[in-house]
């Protein structure tokens, strides 16, 4: 164990310990819940994941930056009725314009709030706060108060939810799921390897440091919010080949799920350091609790949210613990080897 | 310092009477005091949790759980009733459950180190769940006469109950704050922690009253909506949380703690409150309402860094 505690990254092993806690949820409320661990509780959980990975894919860019968006929810929202409305036009439409017209949307209002938080320096609570509200009424204005219903889409995009790609045994793999999958797998090696990606986590650990090394931290958190909201605009294309019917609410509390996602998947809240593969782990984690909670007998399914906070302050709880133990263990050998090089030496 | 924030709360003080002026002239009603009690006593549960929040904030924490807790209280209230229980008993129960609830929170972001942000968030979901796992999908109405009449009718005059307790803890909260030990401590810590701490402070200690103080004010703040709508449901006070700080926010506190007063808080109010009021009455809808205090919010953290910085070229000119 101690060997494993200093061969593995903190970040790896973080990982691993929220691979551990799904895998023990999954053998705990199999045991509970009869003809629970079958396709349908796989199938059922990665459809919500595709949409909510994406959103907290964009939120931990930002959340790296030591920022934070809460108006994802919003622009979630307007990008699923935007591009319902523009679909409902023009069925004939090709696809990839569609993702793309959703993309756009929600970069546009990611440019507003990078341009905000960057180059007119308002701190990120303030201008999400406020822009979750602008961006809702723009959308009430917008869509006139009218919703968007599943009969107005094209089949094909209210195919495109269940639509299968491969399936291992009753586990199917859902086009959206694997495009979501694929997304973050993508985020994830640009910010594991691709040096400018790297400016996210300089800049978010430590600012001046960052601006000192020649990094243009007003640019690189623009881009963290840009990338938010295009993320946030494709989750709404998914939230709306999912739903179909769109009304203004829609997307109301996802900003709130998505850092909890992020948090409990091990980003840090005040900046510099996480994964997004973690933060889909989290996503992962808060769902499956979500979707067993609903079919679990013992509890009422009111329990489910007191049940969600609960756990989200247990993990970041733990998480804290764990890692200032870690961090104290990895000090105290460090001193250790030092020490032996010194008496090799003399 | 002091004179930046009062050109601050002249500047409210200027967008207030703005808004009055262009509501007074477009509808007759507006300026009267059936309206102006109105206005008040539709939104009295979130603006007094704004006083409590403003200490929260200036202290350099903050407090997202408000909303939930609110709900939490109302609900059990609800609940209790149903079950029996004296009316007066819970009221004291309920205050009790906001004395816990604020200690949860206090004591992972002292004891633990936590952020106050993810704390909370996390007791955002926690309380709003406990809410519902008391009332389910029902919603309870039979409370006693004397409770609803305390939030529907008047207690001095046309002023309702909840208006003369925001009355009274404005003033006791504005005594703490500006002339208190308590008060300045709460500066001190929100500026900068590390030389609060060297200076022999109990910042733990002080964190924790707050978040204390906050939760049973959330819960107070509950009751008082129990009483003026007369029913509860798992959606209580849904959402309030971001008014509530943006009204703190717009009131000229630091999210960075250390700035801000009480005054600011409360001009803050009376504009959110004239403002939607105002809009109301011409037919502009909640949705829209709330996107204009949005872009109010924004433009009250940049104009006065233009106004800094046209003082200083000003200056500039003035000395070259």
């Amino acid at each position: 164990m101690q060997g494993l505690l200093h061969r593995v990254s903190p970040q790896a092993l973080r990982l691993l310990v929220l691979v551990g806690v799904i895998a023990l949820l999954v053998i705990f409320f199999s045991s509970q819940i009869e003809n629970y661990l079958n396709g349908r509780l796989f199938n059922r959980i990665s459809s919500s994941v595709a949409v909510m990975a994406l959103v907290a894919t964009g939120q931990t860019l930002v959340i790296l930056t030591r920022n934070i968006d809460l108006s994802v929810g919003a622009v979630i929202g307007f990008s699923a009725f935007a591009t319902g409305s523009l679909i409902a036009g023009l069925p004939d439409l090709h696809p990839v314009l569609l993702v793309l017209y959703a993309a756009l949307v929600g970069g546009a209002f990611g440019v507003v709030n990078g341009l905000l938080v960057a180059y007119a320096r308002v701190p990120s609570i303030i201008v999400t706060l406020a822009t979750m509200a602008i961006y809702r009424s723009l959308l009430v204005e917008y869509s006139g108060a009218k919703s968007i219903a599943t009969e107005q889409l094209p089949q094909w995009l209210t195919d495109f939810p269940n639509m299968q790609l491969f399936s291992i045994g009753d586990f199917q793999f859902r086009a959206g799921f694997c495009a979501a999958l694929a997304l973050v797998v993508l985020v994830h090696l640009a910010l594991s390897r691709f040096r400018p990606a790297r400016q996210l986590f300089a800049v978010g650990s430590n600012p001046e440091a960052a601006h000192m090394a020649g990094i243009n931290a007003q640019r690189v958190v623009f881009t963290a919010f840009v990338l938010s909201g295009v993320m946030a605009g494709l989750a709404g294309f998914m939230f709306l080949a999912r739903f179909g019917n769109i009304t203004v609410v829609a997307g109301l509390g996802f900003e709130l799920k998505s850092v909890a996602s992020a948090v409990v998947g091990g980003v840090n809240i005040f900046g510099g350091s996480g994964t997004v593969i973690g933060a889909f782990l989290g996503t992962i984690l808060v769902d499956l609790i979500e979707t067993s909670l609903v079919r679990w007998q013992m509890v009422s399914e009111f329990w489910r949210e007191a049940v969600l906070g609960a756990l989200i302050l247990v993990s970041v709880a733990t998480d804290t613990i764990f890692n200032r133990r870690l961090a104290s263990l990895r000090a105290a050998r460090a001193h250790r080897i030092a020490l032996e090089k010194k008496e090799a030496s003399a | 310092m002091m004179k930046r924030l009062r050109s601050w709360e002249g500047f409210l003080l200027l967008v207030l009477m703005v808004i009055v002026a262009v509501s007074a002239s477009t509808s007759p009603q507006f300026l009267t005091v059936g309206n102006q009690v109105n206005l008040f006593q539709l939104s009295i549960e979130k603006v007094i949790v704004a006083l409590m929040m403003t200490f929260i904030i200036i202290n350099a924490e903050i407090d997202l759980s408000v909303g939930s807790m609110m709900g939490l209280s109302a609900c059990a209230f609800g609940w209790m009733v149903q079950q029996g229980v004296d009316a007066g008993l819970a009221i004291a129960i309920c205050l009790a459950i906001g004395v816990v609830g604020g200690a949860v929170n206090g004591w992972f972001v002292t004891a633990l180190g936590l952020p106050s942000l993810v704390v909370t968030l996390a007791t955002l979901i926690g309380f709003r769940g406990l809410a519902r796992v008391l009332v389910e999908d029902r919603g309870i109405n039979a409370f006693p006469a004397w409770f609803n009449a305390l939030g529907q009718q008047g207690l001095i005059g046309p002023l309702p109950f909840a208006l003369v307790s925001f009355a009274v803890l404005f003033v006791l909260l504005y005594i703490v704050l500006e002339h208190s030990g308590f008060g300045r401590k709460t500066y001190v810590i929100g500026s900068n922690r590390e030389v609060a701490e060297f200076a022999g402070i109990d910042t733990a200690r002080h964190k924790m009253i707050l978040f204390i103080g906050s939760g049973v004010i959330s819960a107070f703040a509950g009751l008082l909506y129990a009483a003026r709508v007369g029913a509860v449901r798992g959606d209580v006070a849904f959402g309030f949380e971001l008014d509530i700080i943006t009204i703190v926010l717009l009131g000229g506190v630091s999210i960075f703690g250390g700035a801000g007063t009480l005054v600011g808080t409360g001009l803050a109010i009376l504009i959110v409150l004239n403002l939607r009021n105002g809009m109301a009455l011409a037919n502009i809808t909640g949705h829209i309402q709330t996107g204009v205090i949005g872009i109010l919010l924004i433009a009250s953290v940049i104009v006065p860094r233009i106004r800094i910085s046209l003082g200083r070229q000003a200056k500039s000119e003035a000395s070259a």
